[in-house]
């Protein structure tokens, strides 16, 4: 059976006073049915961008997808007309946003808000709009879910507005769902709470998800497979397992090494020299060179992303 | 005070066994708006009775999650606000007593780094001009000599002298974040206060900030309180470790017997709820149901009875527990530890 979802060479541009910044760069990878894939990374890498060029919500100008595909369920969404995208929005494809404050509105009821998906995408009125937002916000464990309904968003603590926000992005029973670092705002007790429930309704309703974080130790416990991205390009995809047990790319191992060792908390951390260059001054071939303790010639020229194992895939010359 | 032992000398060590900084039963209420037409005042519990001292050359990390008065503390030491009860000393004088002058004099002993290096570096100030900016409040050196402690300073963290006629914004997180620390290092203080020093920062970046931390402590002798909300973090740098909840110290202790096994259950719960970058772990999570309650009207009795797994019944909700000394240099505040 075909993958659920299957981003092929995606490319999208900024056009910036600068120069134009290729944000996302050729990136590909699967994604099937109930699982998750992790995208890790350090912050300007493109995650959130990839999941922006899916959705089709990159803004344009200065945003611009020039090329590739993302094919869900047999169709290039990158094909489709607005109002077609419009439907596989919030109804098959939906997204969880970090920040939960700013993610909702703050002078609407967070019942409006939840409703307002439920008429849009499913075409509800009245009572049983009402009815289904109640039982959204009952699925993320909101106790008393119909009055919460009349609250604001300010009347709920940061880990309840995560909830709503997962009750938005549920409401109509997407098949992917898509996590920008749904946790990172949270604190860790909390953070522990929401990614517990996230994973019960994955589960529960055998959605996909494409969870985006920086955080290795989400992506260890939550993902099944796991994509690295540098500076707009996947560095290294393996599952979960693997990747941790035996990263293959210099950043890869490098990002892991830089963890603080729960078992030694005192030894010295390891670190990355150097800075992530700027995305308007890429270096010439690879772009990690410059920062990578196993740079040889080779590495002046552009790698490609080949598949070093069984579905272990890697751009690094070190395995050409 | 065990822990300190392990850190080089102090420069300029003080008789041994007096604190450099100690807190006292510090208590900081504010008030909040009444809003409209509500005629009670409402009062925010940010700290509830803090007691903690911090050995010169020691690391203190300072943990718990937002709003529970880490922050509140750091103002209060620095005397940056007037604490509501209780004492801060420094170097066993007491800093409230100190009149305008004489705090001044006190401040150029304590230095912070903040969280944000966005927002905590003047913009339109070179680095240059960033980092002298406390020679010059504090009238020290003339020109010449300001320039040298720059150059100086700015090495020390790992920057290359024509840092200095450059901007914030040239920079990168890290290197602001090194910006920021060459500011607070260029009195050559004895106390650094660091307020979430990384949090902002990229993975691949954090250790070379911590790394660099450490570098100084043990180049200087510096005293560190290291505020985090992130355990791991605080754990390769500190010496001993104090858990907060909802403006009160649940449990301290040295690294060396941290983890094993944590005596309070908040702490247990907040060491079991960091996720671990191994996907072969399955480690037993302990989840806490519901939200940190609000500081505004702090649970009687033991202020995490709301969310504990291990709540013993009435007594946990009337009384609130002392924070006791379980076993040598090991504190907590809990009813299960008789």
């Amino acid at each position: 059976m075909a993958p659920l979802l299957q981003v092929k060479n995606l490319k999208t541009e900024f056009t910036s006073p600068l120069g134009v910044a290729r944000a996302v760069d050729g990136v590909s990878f699967d994604l099937d049915r109930g699982k998750t894939l992790g995208l890790v990374g350090e912050s300007g890498c493109g995650k959130s961008v990839t999941a922006l060029s899916i959705m089709r919500l990159v803004p344009s100008p200065p945003g611009r997808i020039v090329g590739g595909e993302v094919i869900f369920k047999e169709r290039d969404l990158l094909k489709l007309e607005e109002e077609e995208m419009r439907t596989v929005r919030g109804n098959q494809i939906s997204m969880i946003f970090q920040e939960p404050m700013t993610s909702l509105n703050p002078v609407f009821t967070v019942g409006d808000q939840i409703m307002e998906v439920i008429r849009l995408h499913q075409k509800l009125k009245g009572k049983k709009a009402e009815d289904r937002a109640v039982e959204a916000l009952h699925s993320v464990g909101i106790p008393s879910p119909r009055e919460r309904l009349k609250n604001y968003p300010h009347q709920m603590s940061g880990g309840m507005r995560q909830r709503v926000m997962i009750a938005m992005a549920i409401a109509c029973g997407p098949e992917l769902v898509i996590a920008d670092e749904p946790t990172t705002a949270l604190d860790v007790t909390i953070q522990a709470q929401i990614m517990e429930l996230i994973e019960e309704l994955q589960e529960k309703a055998g959605l996909a998800m494409l969870l985006i974080t920086h955080n290795l130790g989400v992506v260890a416990e939550t993902a099944d497979e796991v994509a690295v991205m540098y500076l707009g390009q996947i560095a290294e995809r393996a599952p979960v397992k693997k990747l941790f047990a035996a990263p293959l790319h210099p950043y890869t191992q490098a990002l892991l090494a830089s963890l603080p060792d729960p078992e030694r908390p005192q030894a010295g951390l390891a670190t990355i020299e150097g800075t992530v260059p700027s995305i308007f001054e890429l270096p010439q071939g690879c772009r990690f060179k410059d920062r990578c303790p196993q740079r040889f010639e080779a590495c002046d020229e552009d790698p490609e992303y080949l598949r070093a194992e069984e579905e272990h895939f890697v751009r690094c010359h070190l395995y050409a | 005070m065990c822990a300190a032992t392990s850190m080089p000398e102090p420069l300029a060590a003080p008789a041994p066994g007096v604190p450099l900084v100690e807190v006292r039963d510090l208590v900081k209420h504010y008030s909040a708006g009444t809003g409209f037409g509500s005629k009670s005042k409402t009062v925010v519990h940010a700290l509830d009775g803090v007691s903690l001292a911090l050995m010169p050359g020691e690391t203190l990390g300072l943990v718990g999650e937002s709003g529970c008065g880490k922050s509140t503390l750091a103002r209060q030491i620095l005397r940056l606000e007037e604490p509501t009860s209780g004492r801060v000393f420094f170097e066993g004088r007491d800093l409230l007593s100190l009149d305008k002058s004489e705090l001044k004099a006190m401040r150029r002993e304590m230095q912070v780094v903040f969280q944000d290096p966005y927002s905590s570096l003047n913009p339109r100030h070179t680095v240059g001009q960033i980092v002298a900016e406390p020679l010059i409040i504090h009238g020290l050196g003339n020109h010449r000599e300001r320039e040298e402690r720059v150059d100086e300073t700015l090495a020390e963290v790992g920057l290359r002298p024509e840092a200095k006629l450059r901007f914030p914004h040239e920079f990168s997180g890290g290197q602001r974040q090194r910006i920021g620390i060459a500011r607070a290092l260029i009195l050559r203080p004895k106390l650094i206060i660091a307020d979430e020093p990384i949090s902002a920062l990229d993975v691949s970046i954090q250790g070379q900030v911590l790394n660099l931390l450490k570098e100084l402590q043990d180049k200087r002798g510096l005293t560190y309180l290291f505020i985090a909300h992130d355990l791991s973090v605080v754990r390769y740098l500190s010496d001993r470790i104090a858990v907060m909840y909802l403006g009160r110290i649940m449990e301290s202790n040295g690294i060396k017997n941290f983890a094993r096994p944590p005596l309070h259950p908040y702490t247990e719960a907040l060491l079991s709820a960091a996720p671990v970058a191994n996907p072969e772990a399955k480690p037993q999570r302990i989840v806490l149901a519901g939200d940190v309650p609000s500081p505004l009207a702090p649970p009687p009795g033991c202020r995490f009875h709301t969310r504990c797994h291990r709540i013993m019944g009435d007594i946990c909700k009337e009384q609130e527990p002392e924070l006791r000394e379980i076993e040598p240099g090991h504190f907590a505040a809990c009813h299960l530890l008789k």
